[in-house]
């Protein structure tokens, strides 16, 4: 009886590694998916700039930068980068000046159903820059004469963004203590004052992150720019990136792989500034 | 001279909740002032009223007899250490000091001169260009003295600036701001929850209870002659006897024992309900049982260092008393506890206030 049972258990943990064998393997392949399903856009993203001859499929190239200089023929290529850098500078400043006040007051002045009015700002945040706004949004620019200017897409990508950016700013105010501003009036420092020497310097890594943040997000709208401007002069690099197609109507694979490639650059160089400086990260948290 | 005058101050919160209910204190030119108090009494709304960090909803506050009830807090010369001390993270901590100096607009030779001058005082010259963050506590609570020194205020408000530290930190901490306030002569006010603090930092202080001062004077007033009940069962670091009598006669009766209407209570009446209270270090052991004398079954001793704290059950009446160390009593020991002449209390049971 005893050697029986014993061959239970040995026919019991066969069975069982069988069984994890077969759960590591599926895990194993569904990874591999995974991965492969985001490396491989990022390898031909890495690899088509630098092939003379690029095309949909992911080779190994013959090397050269003819593709750079073909991209600088292009007149509009380097003007939609500058337009886009115009863009997303001018939404992430106009988010911190008009956010970072508003999330301070959010944060010291308790009203009734203060939260419920961040959350439902939060809620239509996602309204204003989505493609159902886009209808009314066209016709209020239209009748406001912001059809192809700067500020008319700054104005929508800010208000877009700033909701969350106040509920995220709000949570850094949140954690200044109370006492550092009432220390600083106690000293006779005027509201002004308080915000500049006291509050901005704490929040400081905030308000990096929200100006970083606003910037990738204005960076990679297309829809915006894409309705308000007409003119090519004033597009930005993510409508432009659509318009590299030859007389024959097919896609000029060696302007956009290089143009593709230098459009990521400048999220990827802010994204790696911040977060070593400061570190990435949505929460105030600050220890005297 | 009284140098701090409040008369009738009241702050209600939105929401009904009256922090301060009529208030009325004097405060004395130099005098170092306790406010003391349960959580919730009001004493820190009060120095946050002071400070102009509260606006009260009637009243009038004056400092050296002119109005400051609607001034701002920048505009009232005062200097207020929190109990979080509120350093700036971000400035070190000579910037730190002289951050409230160059809000006020001294010239550069000034600044230097202050903060050397108060940095010296608390010793924290080799931390001036360090960060708050990298200070111990103590540390942390020398730079916030210093910050608010640096400002020659003409009074000092303190709120609770020694919880945040540790027990022995705290006493030498104590005897420090005592002695820095007797060197400086400033008038200050300091709010805590802790009566020791109180009783020895103080020169005179106030027990509030519900926005309300019940009492107010020195330290020794407040243990020799809590004012009424609240106040006696508030201080003193073992509790005090208070027991439920009546009067009759001459005496006060406590279900089977009887002791002598203390003196300063010739008003007590025949028939009075009163409470006869007093300390249990004025409660010693006797030889054999008599008049003005409790007799019990020892039901707890607890070690206070030189003294046993006695708690002995007088027939169902719990009467604390103390033995010097060495001839406590064992538990379960029949043992007569005679308080000391002169140091009983009568209150009034229904006005709870000393006769």
């Amino acid at each position: 009886m005893r050697l029986f049972g014993k061959q239970i258990q040995l026919q019991d943990k066969r069975r069982i590694d069988e069984r994890t064998k077969v759960e590591k393997v599926s895990t194993l392949a569904f990874v591999l998916l995974a991965v492969s399903f985001f490396a491989i856009p990022l390898m031909w993203l890495v690899l088509a700039p630098f092939d003379s001859d690029p095309t949909f499929r992911i080779k190994w190239p013959n090397w050269g930068l003819g593709n750079f200089s073909e991209m600088a023929e292009n007149p509009y290529a380097y003007r939609s980068l500058m337009n886009s850098a115009i863009f997303s500078a001018g939404s992430g400043l106009a988010v911190i000046l008009v956010g970072a006040p508003a999330s301070y007051v959010l944060s010291r002045i308790k009203f009734a159903g203060r939260d419920a009015f961040l959350y439902i700002l939060l809620l239509f945040s996602s309204i204003v820059t989505g493609s159902a706004a886009m209808v009314p949004l066209f016709l209020l620019s239209l009748r406001l004469n912001l059809i192809d200017t700067y500020q008319g897409v700054v104005l929508v990508l800010t208000g877009g963004l700033i909701p969350a950016a106040i509920f995220i700013l709000k949570d850094f105010t949140d954690s200044i203590p109370k006492s550092y501003e009432e220390s600083a009036q106690i000293f006779g420092a005027s509201s002004f004052r308080i915000l500049k020497d006291v509050v901005t310097p704490i929040i400081r890594p905030g308000l990096a992150v929200i100006f970083v943040w606003s910037f990738v997000q204005a960076w990679g709208n297309f829809l915006a720019p894409f309705i308000l401007i007409r003119d090519i002069n004033k597009q930005p690099a993510a409508v432009m990136m659509y318009s590299f197609y030859n007389d024959g109507g097919q896609a000029v694979f060696r302007t956009v792989a290089a143009f593709s490639l230098i459009y990521t650059i400048p999220v990827l160089a802010m994204y790696f500034y911040v977060n070593k400086k400061y570190g990435f990260r949505f929460y105030g948290g600050i220890k005297g | 001279m009284s140098f701090v005058s409040i008369e009738k101050i009241t702050k209600v919160f939105p929401g009904g909740v009256r922090a301060l209910d009529e208030l009325d204190l004097e405060i004395k030119d130099g005098e170092f002032f306790a406010l003391l108090g349960p959580s919730g009494c009001g004493k820190t709304t009060l120095l946050r009223t002071l400070g102009g960090l509260e606006s009260s909803t009637s009243g009038t506050i004056s400092f050296e007899g002119k109005d400051v009830t609607f001034l701002t807090p920048g505009a009232r010369n005062i200097a207020m250490v929190f109990q979080d001390y509120a350093l700036y993270p971000h400035m070190n901590v000579l910037e730190n000091i002289s951050y409230p100096l160059k809000v006020r607009k001294f010239s550069k030779e000034e600044i230097n001169k202050r903060v050397t001058q108060a940095s010296e005082a608390l010793s924290i010259q080799m931390l001036l260009d360090r960060k708050p963050g990298q200070i111990s506590g103590g540390q942390q609570q020398r730079v916030a003295v210093a910050r608010a020194m640096a400002c020659t205020p003409s009074l000092y408000l303190f709120d609770e600036p020694l919880s945040n530290l540790d027990a022995r930190l705290r006493l030498e901490a104590r005897t420090f701001l005592k002695q820095l306030q007797r060197e400086l002569g400033v008038t200050t006010i300091l709010v805590t929850h802790d009566q020791s603090e109180a009783l020895a930092l103080a020169d005179r202080m106030a027990v509030m209870d519900k926005g309300r001062i019940k009492q107010v004077g020195s330290p020794a007033e407040f243990f020799h002659k809590p004012a009424n009940i609240f106040v006696a069962s508030f201080i003193g670091s073992t509790p005090m006897n208070l027991l439920d009598g009546l009067v009759n006669d001459g005496k006060v009766v406590i279900g089977s024992m009887t002791f002598d209407i203390p003196e300063h209570a010739s008003t007590a009446r025949t028939g009075d309900q009163v409470v006869f209270g007093v300390r249990p270090e004025y409660v010693s052991l006797v030889s054999g049982p008599g008049s003005g004398i409790a007799s019990g079954v020892v039901k707890v001793t607890e070690n206070l260092g030189t003294h046993y704290l006695v708690t002995a059950d007088c027939n169902g009446i719990l009467v604390r008393g103390t033995a010097p160390d060495g001839s406590e009593p064992a538990m379960g020991d029949t043992v007569h506890l005679k308080p000391e002449p002169g140091r009983s209390l009568l209150y009034n049971k229904t006005s709870e206030d000393l006769y």
